[in-house]
């Protein structure tokens, strides 16, 4: 509803954020299509010349490639699954009434504030370090043989601390979920000789299934990506190569600029098919 | 002065025609209420008028000159919408001295216009007060003094009781009402609410799919319907539609026969049937009737508490010098 | 309404949510706990809880040793200057969207939340390429461009939500009562967006300190912020506890006491307001 004059203004208001973020897609998407299908090494002859999709075919074959999709897969299964049941639960108990309610959300929500590298390192040294970290005295505590967590235990610890950090966010999500659940539904269900598990199981559960789905799909896009957890824990090793750190590896470290690019076309392609879930459910809710 | 002309006015969004052509004249100081069913087009003609949205084809003309082209601000009218539309953080005086400061006023003048109008509309107590703090009525009332100050050309109103509780509303109607009648400026006011329409106007223009049905006094609507929908729409409780061999005795294709022209009787009359659902307000009692051969349901109007009840039989005799008669085209017949 | 619940179904909920709420917490108090320690005191067994000898000492060391103050400078200068950046692209831009939509707005909204999940992974060498062409590498300049693009679209996407909660008949009533564009923007719809301005400002200059993919990869010396910093730490300095605390307690305490604040514009901004 508006006027001719108006939507001109308008179409000139939108225009900087529009042409800054075309450029900021095309441009190096651009450049990283044209690198995957040359070898080019910077530090040991640079451009050698187009070789076709040979460095997608590389990518896919060479050892690296499967175990970093099956790291990638269980980082981000596992830590799908804890935050989303651990979720649950902590957003149904922070909606029990209670005394300290804003305070215990605070402490609840606080690791999400705390840098990528930080928790990374605080994890990794003070809590599993196997001399000294905490958990190694509570082992001991137990009479039990501290574990080297990274070395050997090394998937499960970056899945813990992940998850520690993206709890918060699942948690938050579906507390604000469950506190639009209209109350009379319940008393309605109660009324109707529904008991606790069934009231949960049969309206609770559906009504959070929406946000349950966003936190999947977002935390997917994001964890997909993580980088600083294992740049500062393992670096890559002990099995948490993703592939992303794969790239990463391929690209800065060792310099294969075409085979880390093609990497990247891979890694691109696999976002876009979580985020085109994501849009989906998105742009319905712009509609309403 | 305040005299609106709108000559062949279109208006489609898109491929869609909301308004076809449309001519239509209001007077200088009329109170005129555009009135129809939601989605009849009212609203969106009155924010052509405004400026607000872009007419299609046509031109609208303000006391003579083209106005098609002119921004809202320029147009010398002032608007009152429907949720008021107050500025939230900005406190009652504030909120009416508006647009004085957007013409620049210099701020005696301002001052003494808002106080003036605070005056009239009872607000000087909630001066320095925010909206957050006003209940609905005295928004309302904000919002009108906002419009007054201006002293526009035409005050245009787009559905401002809608908000309103049943009680409140009443109340409000009277108020805008004297308004009109103390500053005789034109008017135009939006509503689905016939009565509103009906104790309001001076002018009613009835509208159905952007098209006018009819343009009239209240009386003349209520009188001489133009077609059935006026005649439906004009009058409560509904008129009576009867069709077949009963209308085909008038020469018509449908009568209609409003519930206040039924006279009743338990003994004797034209048309007879049974009692349904009886709707007492004390002052008047409502009668559905069933199994009349007429029509599914025919509604009188009895005055007072009349003594029927549900399943009795009763007995209708309608005032023959006020039945309307259609045509097959649904248009009136003379 | 909610109901009555009895004091000892409460205080039962009361216990559990604290210990649940602590338990998360722990990592975070144990870290600050610990900067508080000698280093011989950090690794005691078993661990020290409250019973040391409190002491600054290590924040002394971690300044003196790395200078915190100019990383710490670093981040406040790339979070800043991105979200303000970001802003100021991303106002006029909502503000399109959210009042004079067209057919293609959604499609536009949505094109923009896309290129937010692009990994970055995929676009790292054309970028350091770039930055190295440019001269932007380890540049703060460069930096607070780079984050307020990836920031852009979430900018774009929250203001969008709170104009859109402005009733679009306010601004008409402005537009009628004679204000100008200009005006309109300045006097009506600013003083009205202020509070969702506040909260997208706050909740992007927390995402852009804590990002550590392009502050790691594209900074040295000269732009690091405390994300790097901190990885700085990894090793072989880690195995000084008391000081890692230290520096990690300083790197997170400015954002933690903005993000209590920004708690409610987290789940809209980060969900784009598919969650209320």
């Amino acid at each position: 509803m508006a006027t001719q004059h108006s939507r001109s203004v308008a179409r000139l208001m939108m225009a900087p954020a529009v042409v800054l973020l075309l450029g900021w897609m095309l441009v190096p998407l651009t450049m990283t299509l044209y690198f995957s299908f040359k070898k080019y090494l910077p530090l040991r002859g640079g451009d050698l010349g187009w070789v076709g999709f040979d460095n997608y075919v590389r990518f896919v074959s060479s050892s690296s490639f499967w175990p970093a999709v099956q790291a990638t897969l269980v980082i981000v299964g596992g830590v799908l699954v804890i935050t989303v049941i651990l979720g649950v639960l902590l957003a149904m108990l922070l909606d029990q009434p209670m005394w300290g309610q804003g305070v215990v959300r605070i402490l609840v929500i606080a690791p999400f504030f705390v840098m990528p590298t930080v928790s990374a390192l605080v994890w990794k040294n003070m809590f599993m370090d196997p001399v000294n970290g905490l958990l190694a005295h509570l082992w001991r505590f137990f009479g039990a043989e501290p574990i080297s967590w990274l070395s050997e235990a090394s998937m499960t610890s970056i899945i813990i601390i992940v998850s520690w950090q993206w709890l918060p966010f699942a948690t938050l999500i579906l507390l604000t979920a469950i506190q639009s659940l209209d109350s009379e539904q319940l008393e309605a269900a109660e009324m109707d000789g529904a008991p606790p598990l069934k009231r949960f199981y049969h309206i609770i559960l559906p009504h959070l299934s929406r946000a349950i789905t966003i936190v999947i799909l977002i935390q997917t896009i994001f964890l997909l990506s993580i980088f600083a957890e294992i740049f500062v824990t393992t670096g890559g090793a002990f099995g948490t190569r993703t592939l992303t750190y794969l790239i990463f590896q391929r690209v800065l470290e060792s310099q294969n600029v075409g085979l880390g690019s093609a990497g990247g076309v891979y890694a691109i392609i696999l976002a876009n098919i979580v985020a085109i879930f994501l849009m989906r459910i998105v742009g319905k809710n712009l509609d309403a | 002065m305040g005299r609106i002309q709108l000559k062949s006015v279109t208006k489609s969004f898109g491929d869609v025609e909301v308004i076809p052509p449309l001519d239509l004249t209001i007077q200088d100081g009329e109170f005129t209420v555009f009135v129809g069913p939601s989605g009849c087009g009212k609203s969106t003609l009155l924010r052509l008028i405004a400026g607000l949205e872009d007419i299609t084809s046509g031109s609208i003309e303000i006391d003579g000159t083209d106005a098609t082209d002119v921004p809202p601000a320029k147009r010398g009218l002032a608007m009152v919408f429907q949720s008021y539309a107050l500025y939230p953080h900005m406190t009652v005086r504030k909120n009416i001295a508006f647009p004085l400061r957007m013409a620049k006023l210099d701020q005696a003048e301002i001052d003494k216009r808002v106080e003036g109008a605070a005056q009239v509309l009872n607000l000087s107590d909630y001066l320095d007060r925010r909206p957050g703090q006003l209940s609905g009525g005295q928004r309302q009332r904000v919002a009108i003094g906002r419009a007054i100050v201006r002293e526009p050309a035409a005050f245009l109103f787009d559905e401002p009781l809608s908000n309103l509780d049943a009680a409140l509303r009443v109340g409000m109607r009277l108020e805008i009402s004297e308004l009109h009648e103390r500053l005789a400026t034109t008017m135009i006011y939006v509503t689905h609410d016939q009565v509103e329409a009906m104790t309001m106007a001076d002018k009613i223009v009835v509208l159905q799919a952007g098209v006018i049905e009819q343009v009239g006094t209240p009386l003349e609507l209520y009188r001489t319907p133009r077609n059935l929908f006026v005649a439906g729409f004009i009058g409560s409780p509904k008129m009576n539609f009867i069709e077949g061999e009963e209308a085909a005795k008038h020469g018509a294709h449908t009568i209609g026969v409003r519930p206040e022209h039924i006279a009743v009787s338990d003994s004797e009359g034209t048309w007879s049937g049974v009692v349904g659902v009886s709707e007492h307000l004390g002052s008047d009692t409502f009668f559905h009737i069933h199994e009349t051969d007429l029509a599914d349901t025919i509604t009188v109007r009895a005055d007072g508490e009349v003594g029927f009840r549900h399943g009795d039989r009763i007995h209708l005799t309608p005032r023959t010098d006020v039945i309307h008669r259609f045509d097959a085209k649904g248009l009136r017949i003379e | 309404m909610a109901r009555a619940v009895t004091t000892r179904r409460k205080s039962l909920n009361t216990v559990l949510a604290w210990a649940v709420g602590l338990l998360i917490f722990f990592p975070i108090l144990w870290t600050i706990l610990t900067s508080f320690k000698t280093e011989a005191q950090a690794i005691a067994s078993p661990p020290l809880f409250l019973n040391f000898n409190w002491t600054l000492e290590n924040y002394a060391i971690v300044q003196e040793r790395s200078d915190y103050m100019r990383f710490l400078w670093n981040s406040v200068i790339i979070a800043g200057g991105s979200t303000i950046l970001g802003v100021i692209i991303a106002v006029p831009a909502a503000w399109a969207m959210a009042f004079v939509p067209s057919k293609r707005t959604k499609d536009i909204l949505l094109w923009m939340l896309s290129t937010k999940m692009l990994p970055a992974v995929g676009v790292l060498y054309p970028i350091y390429l770039l930055f190295i062409r440019l001269g932007l590498l380890d540049t703060r300049g460069g930096l607070v461009v780079v984050l307020m693009l990836i920031n852009l679209p979430i900018i774009v996407w929250m203001l969008y939500t709170y104009f859109r909660e402005i009733p679009g008949e306010i601004l008409e009533a402005a537009r009628m009562d004679g204000a100008s564009l200009k005006e309109e923007i300045l006097y009506v719809l600013t003083p009205m967006a202020v509070p969702g301005i506040a909260s997208t400002v706050l909740l992007n200059f927390i995402l852009a300190w804590n990002e550590a993919f392009w502050t790691l990869n594209l900074t040295a010396v000269d732009a690091a912020p405390l994300t790097a910093f901190i990885a700085s730490y990894s090793s072989p300095e880690g195995l000084f506890f008391a000081k890692l605390s230290a520096a990690s307690t300083m790197a997170i305490a400015p954002i933690l006491i903005l993000g209590w604040f920004s708690q409610k514009q987290l789940v809209r901004g980060l969900t784009f307001g598919a969650v209320k």
